[in-house]
């Protein structure tokens, strides 16, 4: 088919344009426009040219947020996959408890972000909270407020109460859609239960778990509430994640070209990563496309 | 290799059956005789694919039993009964090679690593595949796939059955040919017993040393393909198999004589006095078209010439009858009756054949 070239059709993707110029692009670039300015009050700016994103590279305290964070999604994401895979591998597969347990499932993903936090903050308490009552009375020392290793534990429990229903509902529609005909040759070939899953299970159902992945580790990468409400970054800064750290920058120390600079090279970290993970993903597909 | 003897056999996918109706296979005794090639026929819905399943254990059934070589292994799962079997649609498992797929089921079961190379080349090379074993299975076609399906069931030497549940639906045409001559020429060379599930006739026909045709959960007659041909059993039988089927005419029949439509018509054999619905079934080549005046009154509607022969559509009374001619077999315009060939008339009383009295 001959397509007839016109150049004003380029007027056509105009409304998009707009559209994510002001809900994007504008944004983005007063963002822009502090990382490379200093002010020194008095809304006076005065050009800084690359020196916050120098100082920021050499940042001690960023490099160690980023370690955390780091550390953080790879936690969740090695707790979270394989455990939401388990958990969907023994979901009912129809009939009235499927329905229950889907409804249950799903009731964590409904609870905004904060209400999550104060949960775990009162039911972590030593004096009130049923977690921290409980485990201190069987003697175990236990207090997030000022242990690095119950912060942290604090932290990764809830983010995997929270969103390893995700990953269980993702893999449990990929299992759905496996047809009978698959489990019934293999027991026919006599495979183990291993076997299953390696060969018929987990190659069908990696499109959703990539995805599950990638959502996971966008979701874990920008964590803000969660561990805000919980511990506040604390104790010190150990459970100080990149956006808590960020938000301290900006708007506790009102550091404003620091923290453009910072947002901005955090924005391109996790695009980065997102687009590693993407290629990765559609390569997978290729490489078995022939 | 072994024999199976399925005795009070019968299955429900409801949990409390109670009517006969209820039952998808109604109960059955059979043995299938170890070695030989069966082909079960019947349409769709028609309780195949149940029986298959029970059979390879992948169905327990609501009553009876069933017994490998005289060993009871009603409740044996599918992994003890080795017994290989093919689906419909490929089954291949998508992030392994074919090698490896052809490999998995004598892998699973410890077998030596230089007997299984040697076995998937030979499989392969029946299959005709030996080129791609290094290529993923999740890119090749269906028709590919299927073939790996087929070869997966064929590796292991040593299975008690193998069970076929239409495995060509998929497959080319030319190629299914091809298939159903491999398939044909491995049971010479094993001796396996084969089941092999279709609703195509030619199919099972070409395939089987027995043909055991199955209608609503039930299965009508198993014999050879001639005795299907020649003295179908239930009326069933006789349209399913042939092409164009059997013709059913509504008929009261009197010993050696009957009536159909007001029209007499010798039977030349003794049936007594059959009761209920009785039919007379003469298949289409035992009846030609005369111009003369014996035999029943029909109208020509249309005929079709195959190239072998031509079909004549005939109308008698609101029934349509089939006719075959000889290709150069002159139609005119005056022949207005059709004549049975007593031998190859049939009575059927409620859809089953009433046996001739001997004379």
């Amino acid at each position: 088919m001959n397509k007839t070239v016109n150049q004003k059709a380029w007027f056509l993707i105009l409304p998009v344009l707009l559209l994510v110029a002001f809900s994007a692009v504008i944004p983005l670039m007063t963002v822009v426009n502090y990382s490379v300015q200093d002010t020194f009050g008095q809304n006076k700016f005065f050009w800084a040219g690359l020196n916050w994103f120098k100082e920021m590279m050499a940042s001690e305290r960023m490099w160690d947020a980023l370690g955390r964070q780091i550390a953080f999604s790879t936690i969740i994401l090695a707790i979270e996959i394989p455990l939401g895979i388990f958990v969907a591998l023994n979901m009912p597969k129809k009939g009235f408890w499927a329905s229950t347990c889907l409804i249950l499932m799903s009731l964590p993903l409904l609870i905004p972000w904060n209400v999550v936090g104060t949960i775990w903050q009162i039911f972590g308490r030593v004096d009130i909270g049923l977690l921290g009552y409980t485990l201190a009375a069987m003697g175990i020392d236990y207090n997030y407020t000022q242990d690095f290793y119950a912060a942290w534990a604090t932290v990764i429990v809830m983010d995997v109460w929270h969103w390893t229903s995700l990953v269980a509902l993702l893999a449990y529609a990929g299992l759905q859609s496996i047809p009978d005909a698959y489990y019934q040759a293999a027991k026919i070939d006599q495979a183990s239960r291993w076997k299953v899953f390696r060969f018929i299970e987990l190659p069908k159902i990696m499109g959703v778990l990539m995805i599950a992945i990638l959502l996971r580790f966008m979701d874990s990468f920008m964590i803000y509430t969660e561990p805000f409400v919980v511990t506040g970054g604390g104790p010190g800064n150990s459970t100080t994640f990149l956006s808590i750290d960020l938000v301290k920058m900006a708007l506790g120390q009102f550091d404003l070209g620091p923290a453009a600079a910072f947002s901005i090279m955090y924005y391109l970290v996790i695009l980065l990563i997102s687009y590693v993970f993407y290629t990765v993903m559609t390569n997978l597909d290729k490489r078995d496309g022939h | 290799m072994a024999k199976i003897t399925l005795e009070n056999l019968a299955h429900s996918y409801l949990p409390n059956p109670k009517h006969e109706d209820d039952y998808a296979l109604k109960e059955l005794n059979h043995d299938w005789v170890d070695g030989e090639a069966y082909a079960l026929l019947g349409s769709s819905g028609c309780g195949k694919s149940t029986l298959l399943n029970i059979i390879s254990g992948l169905l327990h059934p609501s009553q009876g039993r069933i017994l490998f070589n005289d060993k009871d292994v009603t409740n044996a799962p599918t992994t003890q009964r080795n017994i290989a079997q093919v689906f419909q649609f490929p089954v291949v498992y998508d992030t392994m090679t074919v090698r490896d797929n052809l490999a998995f089921p004598l892998r699973n079961r410890g077998a030596d690593p230089t007997y299984i190379k040697d076995r998937v080349q030979q499989i392969a090379a029946m299959i005709g595949m030996e080129d791609s074993l290094n290529h993923k299975a999740r890119g090749l076609t269906a028709d590919a796939k299927q073939k790996i399906s087929l070869g997966r069931g064929m590796v292991r030497e040593d299975v008690n059955a193998l069970l076929f549940d239409e495995p060509l639906t998929v497959i080319d045409p030319h190629m299914k040919w091809e298939l159903r001559t491999q398939l044909k020429s491995l049971h010479h060379e094993f001796g396996h017993t084969m089941i092999y599930v279709t609703h195509d006739q030619t199919e099972a026909l070409t395939f089987a040393d027995k043909v055991v045709v199955m209608y609503d959960g039930r299965v009508v007659q198993m014999g050879t393909p001639q005795e299907l041909f020649e003295t179908p059993e239930h009326t069933f039988v006789g349209y399913f198999i042939g092409s164009p089927g059997m013709n059913v005419l509504a008929a009261e029949v009197q010993g050696d004589t009957a009536v159909i439509g007001g029209t007499q018509i010798a039977l030349g054999k003794g049936f007594g006095r059959p009761t209920g619905n009785v039919e007379l079934g003469v298949r289409p080549e035992f009846t030609s078209l005369s111009a003369g005046d014996a035999g029943l009154p029909v109208t020509i509607k249309r005929v079709e010439d195959v190239g072998r022969h031509k079909i004549v559509r005939a109308d008698f009374q609101g029934t349509e009858i089939n006719i075959l001619a000889g290709e150069g077999e002159n139609i005119s315009p005056d022949m207005n009756r059709v004549v049975f060939d007593n031998a190859g008339i049939n009575v059927y009383s409620n859809s089953w054949r009433v046996a001739p009295e001997v004379a």
